[in-house]
């Protein structure tokens, strides 16, 4: 199965890169954007069919490794 | 005295460190590789250097704080021996929960490199007690990901505990509450952004970082 695993700051972090890319979309003329948000996608295959059991292992690798959940907050999709 | 600086693929003030606590204190140094599975016998000081461990890749010191050797080094701390981590050794100890509290790019998005003046606001924990007349250090800053973050909850917990050891006297980077270092719970684990190690001579421009490493084994 391929795992998406999405990750971005959690709200009321502020995101730094989301507002410079606001100041250059605004320049662009795109005056109706708001609060961007940067993150990222990280995307993996995983062995095995059992839906619940891999996604509570992607979970775990989640917050072991691919997001600081300090920090961060995560969605994970299984397709 | 014995000390031990952690070498992750990608520090570049390893040497540094090491020049820095030999000349400040006289102590012996460890240059200690990360897959190690073992750290010398006796240490009094860990430390873990300034760079950017496997390139800052997923987010600066994630990677480095799952090294084989962080196992030995989170064993002992347990045991109660002093650890500093600076700048990216400070994002380390965040990342492997040694420490509260995550660093976040710099509020400008600059990296900053120059020398800050710090307050010393807890002068009595095992890193500081060499501050206790001047209460303040002059030293330099070198990151991009410097901009300290813990919940407002958490950062009332560390402030009453006594855990804010140094704060910026002008925020370049756009801190919380203006922390540049913090310890833990049990006050023998230390991270800063600040070099102690880049600023431990007066031709350096400021040699206060010395009192650091001179506290950490003035006990030993």
């Amino acid at each position: 199965m391929k795992a998406k695993v999405h990750v971005f700051l959690k709200p009321g972090v502020l995101d730094v890169q989301g507002k410079a890319i606001e100041g250059a979309v605004h320049t662009l003329g795109f005056g109706g954007v708001s609060d961007v948000r940067v993150g990222r996608m990280i995307e993996f295959d995983i062995a095995g069919t059992d839906r619940a059991a891999l996604e509570a292992e992607v979970k775990t690798l989640c917050d072991r490794l691919l997001a600081n959940t300090v920090i961060e907050s995560y969605r994970v999709e299984l397709i | 005295m014995k000390s031990a600086v952690i070498v992750f693929p990608g520090s570049n003030c390893d040497r540094d460190c090491k020049v820095a606590i030999e000349r400040s204190t006289g102590s012996s140094v460890d240059m200690v590789w990360h897959q190690e599975t073992a750290l010398p016998s006796g240490l009094d000081l860990i430390v873990l250097p300034g760079g950017f461990s496997y390139g800052d890749y997923l987010r600066c010191g994630a990677m480095a704080a799952l090294s084989p050797v962080m196992t030995e080094v989170k064993a002992a701390a347990e045991r109660g021996v002093a650890v500093v981590g600076i700048c990216n050794g400070f994002q380390v100890l965040c990342e492997a929960g040694m420490l509260p509290g995550a660093l976040l790019r710099n509020a400008r998005l600059k990296y900053i490199c120059k020398a800050v003046t710090l307050d010393v606001t807890n002068i009595q924990t095992r890193f500081s007690t060499g501050y206790a007349a001047s209460r303040e250090a002059v030293m330099t800053v070198g990151n991009g990901e410097g901009n300290f973050f813990a919940e407002e909850a958490q950062l009332d917990r560390i402030e009453g505990d006594g855990q804010v050891v140094f704060r910026y006297r002008d925020n370049p980077n756009g801190s919380a509450r203006n922390i540049a270092g913090i310890v833990n719970g049990k006050g023998n684990v230390l991270g800063l952004m600040p070099h102690p190690d880049r600023s431990f001579e007066t031709e350096l421009g400021s040699d206060d970082g010395a009192l650091l490493f001179q506290s950490a084994l003035a006990s030993a």
